[in-house]
């Protein structure tokens, strides 16, 4: 157990590490500069604004200085795209929002694509299997981009008490919620299907059937806690991605989260936010992918005596 | 010295035809509804695309021709499916707007077999240590977030692309329009191609590690064939199952992909046109007329399907052991 946080949590701190360094030279690559935003500044007041924000030093003299910054005062810079706010207090104000809409949707894509991957797997083979990976499929190709659309017509459009977007009211979380969930709901149910025939087919299941113990009792007691292992590793990376934040479904339901961030970031060449942004979503793959692997000890005795 | 394996003249031998892999997989595939399905949609798709397309163009079919007189006209009033805010023609545009989310992704996707066959092929085959550090690599870059890196890997090499197909234009006389139509998109294929060849890598990798320890691979060595003749003549045809699979597989990905940034602004701009932009103008007109967003959101849809099924098929037909998911 001690051993599986330990290797994980220095699996973490090289991944992220690699990553801040590369993005932190690959934001620098990306042609113009943070600046040369609306209107062109006189050279003094574009080479006053590198100093404030120490571009106008050597790139490895900035590296370090950010790196000292981050470990010594876990300071994560200004923005330069938002003058004045701390890279870190945007974060702390849109992660809410993401976390909340991203707990909601993984919930409801759980509570959809598990019991889905399990009637498949029950049925294998019969019209019920292949209704439920149509459904899947469809959950995969029916992207939030077209989904988000359809049901701001369909759905907010008829019932006058949703918002078509926004992010007013407690109810404004319905409809982003639901159309990020589809997806999340069809990869479970295809590794939820997937583990569970695994496990149907071993000699342990056939044994409590041969003994008459009723299918119920079989999946609930028996079958399901290692049939979920496959969802369980895929939940923890996507965890991670879905309470960051979605580019798209922030986009079209204009909710105030990470993702609209990143996109201002990288158009406005905001290298602190980028980098902010893209430190904080390591450090959270890092906890997510921890907790699924102390899901999976805990649920697997033969992984907890290893 | 020949290589190859010697004739048997022998008629008892020919009596009993034997039925190779690939024919076994085709049966195994046309029993298979849903994929045979597919696989005729991905056809009829690919020819509507880069076929039709081009000779409805040809005949003077224009899909950027403005007519402004005729906004949102319904299937049927103006053109086969009616135009778009600009009173331009949604089917043509829908077309060209499929060649170039097929064209990324079928590009994208070449690179990437490319690459990660032979990056997998090279660690399987040379195994150990070496071959160990390459997958750590291909681990490391696994683990970062795919999305984020594309689109900064694609911010730069914009400019750079952008400063060949000017010095193509202005010291070569390329012709402007196709350099700079070709300049926008290039960058998003390479950006998803350098992180998308990674599971490949991987996939590939597997096989040619199992494979290299097989017999044949064994009498190659010892009839004195050179390593990269074994591991590209002997035992990349034989993993060409795998790769099939996951190529089919690695086109809708890299369509979604490529739909995704360039719905958000970030991926192919204007004077092209792919799916992912079209949805995105459909959604802004969606109050005004549920075409423009409908066409190509079908067609994207429809499309993602078919290969997504197309490619589970294969998977079932060719390595039916790996087909419970």
């Amino acid at each position: 157990m001690l051993k599986v946080i330990l290797s994980r949590v220095i699996q973490t701190i090289v991944v992220v590490f690699f990553l801040i360094t590369f993005v932190f030279f690959a934001v620098r690559a990306i042609p113009g500069n943070p600046f040369a935003g609306e209107k062109a500044l006189a050279p003094e007041e574009q080479a006053a604004l590198e100093r404030q924000y120490g571009l106008d030093k050597p790139v490895p003299i900035q590296y370090y200085n950010y790196l000292k910054n981050i470990f010594t005062k876990g300071d994560f810079g200004n923005s330069s795209a938002m003058k004045g706010r701390q890279v870190s207090t945007l974060i702390a104000e849109s992660f809410p929002v993401s976390l909340k809409l991203g707990i909601v949707s993984l919930i409801l894509g759980m509570g959809i694509g598990i019991p889905l991957g399990i009637i498949a797997a029950l049925f294998h083979n019969k019209w019920q299997d292949y209704t439920a990976m149509v459904i899947a499929m469809a959950g995969i190709c029916i992207v939030a981009f077209v989904l988000g659309p359809i049901f701001q017509l369909s759905i907010a459009r008829p019932l006058s008490f949703l918002n078509v977007a926004g992010w007013s009211r407690t109810s404004d979380i319905i409809l982003p919620a639901i159309t990020l969930c589809f997806g999340v709901a069809a990869y479970l149910a295809r590794l939820t299907r997937g583990g569970m025939l695994d496990v149907l087919s071993q000699d342990y299941i056939r044994t409590a059937r041969a003994k008459g113990v009723p299918t119920f009792k079989i999946i609930t007691k028996h079958a399901l806690r290692p049939a979920l292992q496959p969802a369980i590793t895929y939940l923890g990376p996507a965890f991670a991605a879905i309470i960051t934040g979605s580019f798209v479904v922030e986009n079209i339901f204009l909710v105030p989260g990470m993702g609209q961030h990143f996109v201002l970031g990288i158009t406005s060449k905001d290298y602190n936010l980028v980098l902010g942004l893209v430190l904080f979503y390591g450090i959270l793959m890092g906890i997510a992918n921890l907790l699924s692997d102390l899901a999976l000890i805990f649920m697997d005795p033969k992984l907890r005596n290893a | 010295m020949s290589t190859a394996a010697p004739v048997i003249k022998s008629e008892s031998v020919v009596a009993e035809k034997g039925s190779s892999l690939w024919a076994d997989a085709y049966v195994r595939l046309k029993k298979n509804k849903l994929a045979m399905l597919g696989g005729i949609i991905v056809i009829l798709i690919l020819i509507l695309c880069f076929i039709v397309a081009p000779i409805l163009a040809a005949s003077g079919m224009n899909a950027n021709e403005q007519d402004l007189t005729n906004r949102f006209a319904r299937i049927g009033e103006k053109g086969i499916l009616g135009t778009d805010q600009l009173g331009r023609d949604l089917f043509m545009r829908v077309l060209e707007g499929g060649q170039i989310s097929l064209l990324v992704a079928i590009l994208a996707t070449c690179m990437t077999v490319t690459f990660g066959v032979i990056y997998g092929g090279i660690a399987g085959y040379v195994g150990g240590k070496v071959g160990n550090i390459m997958m750590r690599i291909v681990d490391g870059l696994l683990a970062m977030p795919f999305l984020i890196i594309v689109i900064l890997f694609r911010e730069i090499i914009t400019g750079h692309i952008d400063d060949i197909a000017k010095l193509l234009i202005d010291d070569w006389g390329w012709n402007d329009n196709t350099v700079l139509r070709f300049a926008n998109l290039i960058p998003l294929t390479i950006a998803i191609a350098a992180f998308g060849w990674l599971t490949m890598g991987r996939i590939v990798r597997s096989a040619a590690a199992s494979l290299s320890k097989q017999e044949f691979v064994e009498a190659a060595r010892s009839l004195g064939l050179s390593h990269s003749r074994i591991l590209f003549r002997h035992i990349v045809p034989n993993m060409l199952g795998p790769v099939i699979i996951y190529a089919t597989l690695t086109i809708p990905s890299f369509i979604l992909y490529e739909a995704t940034l360039s719905f958000i602004g970030l991926g192919i701009e204007p004077p092209n046109s792919s799916w992912g932009k079209l949805i995105q103008e459909g959604a802004n007109y969606l109050e005004t007329n549920l075409t423009v967003l409908a066409v190509p959101a079908v067609m994207f849809s429809l499309t993602l399907f078919a290969f997504n099924f197309l490619g589970d098929g294969l998977r079932d037909a060719l390595d039916p052991k790996a087909s419970k998911d």
